[in-house]
């Protein structure tokens, strides 16, 4: 598809999007007719930038359904995003936004060189994280054997994947770097597997990590992004050629905007990647802010791909922290400290990478009025912040219990993440 | 026979001992025993001073997580045997010792105690005739 035309049926979705949010959503609806807008007032994609941004906040304002454009018998599948601040995001899909969403996972897995006499093992996790059955749908749509283990329990894992004679992993980064160094540690020969591709996202990862990942389990290691609001993994993948991915423009159009104006940036500009969805039924969004910083380029691909390109994410414009694939914001670190006696709010969050792990501890201050000489008290306390902590993130942490001195205060901005990893 | 104690939580890093020592120097302040618990990642530093209403404020001021405790001391022959047996006076009537350390001067040691009960733990040893010390008399050894 030539680009025009491509644009022609990104702006004749987009009119229909509009008018289904219009008339279906009473947010939508409202928040459109203070500023005087109307669906007659989009005649095609160039009119994208006079509509509203839509931000996650708004969707928790609405939890579970009241975003939701269709009535909830054509509802069939509902996901929710993990670790979010108070409620999670709720998102939901009609029977077409699980067929649109297998297509474009079909259409990640076939960038990646996947076809039906693939085996591809699915190390995402299943359930309300869209990882596992995202790629689950994909995978069986291009005709492949899927096997879905789920994430965790990695003897299993290696032992499956030779088995089996697994072709493709599909996990997230960190996983796979696990995964390869486990297989190593094993003694099995490399020979006894069979694996060519991985599919790697839900976090952040460098280029560093990719070529550790190629060189460990001898693969083509394949960056592939989404996030659940938009639909999940599938909004866009690298093909084999490894120079940005592609996005799934027909389905999802992306802008770039400085997210300190909101202005719209040229091609080519490093700003906040947000999309509009252009075909969802369930859950359309208008604008919808990723917080997510990338650059984009419609250069045609030496694969012969049209689509427009973004390149890889590397970093955020608000303060959430992506570990192991979980969204983490430290305001929830802040919610369980305030509710909990023995300790005060004053806390430091340290992100790093050890053996390719995503680690994450907590410095903490122990509060004057509670400490009453004895380790025993001391030890049961930095215990229950810890398994507080990690049933409230759905994350392990390690807790330190320090001295007030060591953190720093201030009135204003304090630093309360320190991430060492590098990306 | 109370004798209040300083408990400062300390994070395991060198030079944090020295720092705590050096604050109370420059005040004057002195010891009369010392004694460090520690666990991988913090410790809990007990000091028994000359005047610990004053060094607990400077330790505040200096931000310190300090509080006082309280501990009972007995003198008694530096022989193991006499240790156990103000050990036995008090795990006979069911005195648990939550922690408890010892110093030693010519021929005596002076013990201190903190119990799950001190009070019941300075009545039982009063009791056996244990030569239980206050805090000025201990401040004077």
């Amino acid at each position: 598809m030539d680009r025009d035309e491509l644009r022609r049926v990104q702006s004749g979705r987009l009119i229909e999007t509009v008018e289904r949010v219009y008339f279906n959503v009473p947010y939508y609806r409202h928040k459109m007719q203070e500023r005087g807008l109307g669906p007659e007032k989009i005649h095609s994609i160039d009119d994208l930038s006079i509509l509203p941004f839509t931000v996650k906040q708004d969707l928790r304002d609405n939890y579970p359904f009241g975003l939701f454009a269709v009535p909830m018998s054509e509802i069939v599948r509902i996901h929710a995003s993990s670790g979010t601040t108070g409620k999670s995001t709720v998102v939901g899909y009609t029977r077409n936004d699980i067929s649109t969403w297998s297509e474009v996972m079909a259409r990640t897995l076939t960038a990646a060189g996947a076809n039906r006499n693939d085996f591809i093992q699915i190390a995402y996790g299943y359930g309300l994280f869209t990882g596992g059955l995202g790629l689950h749908y994909g995978g069986e749509k291009i005709g492949a054997s899927v096997i879905p283990i789920s994430g965790g329990n990695t003897m299993r894992q290696i032992e499956l994947m030779r088995d089996f004679g697994s072709t493709v992993l599909a996990c997230t980064p960190s996983y796979a770097l696990f995964l390869a160094e486990a297989i190593q540690e094993s003694g099995i020969s490399r020979d006894e597997f069979k694996l060519k591709a991985g599919v790697f996202g839900a976090e952040p990862w460098t280029e560093n990590m990719r070529r550790e990942i190629e060189e460990k389990l001898m693969i083509k290691a394949i960056d592939i992004y989404g996030l659940s609001e938009v639909i999940g993994p599938g909004v866009a993948s690298e093909c084999l050629c490894q120079e940005g991915l592609h996005i799934n423009e027909d389905h999802f159009y992306p802008e770039i905007i400085d997210p300190e104006t909101l202005e719209v940036l040229p091609e080519g500009s490093m700003g906040e990647l947000v999309f509009t969805t252009l075909t969802k039924e369930g859950l359309p969004l208008i604008r919808y802010r990723t917080r997510d910083l990338t650059r984009l380029t419609r250069e045609k691909c030496k694969c012969g791909r049209t689509l427009v390109r973004m390149s890889k994410c590397l970093g955020r414009s608000d303060d959430m922290l992506i570990i192991r694939g979980v969204n983490l914001f430290p305001s929830q670190v802040e919610t369980v400290l305030l509710d909990m006696s023995g300790i005060k709010p004053h806390y430091l969050l340290i992100v790093d990478r050890v053996n390719n792990l995503d680690t994450l501890e907590l410095k903490v201050e122990v509060d004057e009025a509670f400490f009453l000489d004895k380790i025993s008290q001391l030890e049961s306390l930095s215990k229950k912040l810890r398994d507080t902590l990690e049933s409230a993130l759905g994350l392990s942490i390690k807790v330190t219990l320090v001295e007030p001195k060591m953190i720093e205060r201030s009135e204003g901005k304090s630093k309360r993440v320190i991430d060492k990893r590098k990306f | 026979m109370i004798i209040p104690q300083l408990s400062i939580f300390l994070e395991n890093k060198s030079g944090r001992l020295t720092e705590v020592l050096e604050v109370l120097g420059k005040e004057n302040i002195k010891i009369t025993a010392l004694t460090v618990a520690d666990t991988s990642e913090f410790g809990i530093l007990r000091l028994i001073v000359s005047d610990p209403e004053k060094a607990k404020s400077i330790l505040k001021q200096h931000l310190f997580t300090v509080n006082l405790s309280e501990v009972i001391s007995v003198m008694a022959p530096n022989e193991a045997k006499y240790y156990a047996k103000v050990l036995k006076v008090l795990s006979d009537l069911d005195i648990s010792v939550e922690y408890t350390y010892a110093f030693s001067r010519g021929s005596k040691s002076i013990i201190i105690l903190r119990c799950s009960n001190n009070d019941d733990a300075i009545k039982a040893l009063k009791d056996h005739e244990m030569d239980l010390l206050n805090a000025s008399e201990l401040y004077k050894i």
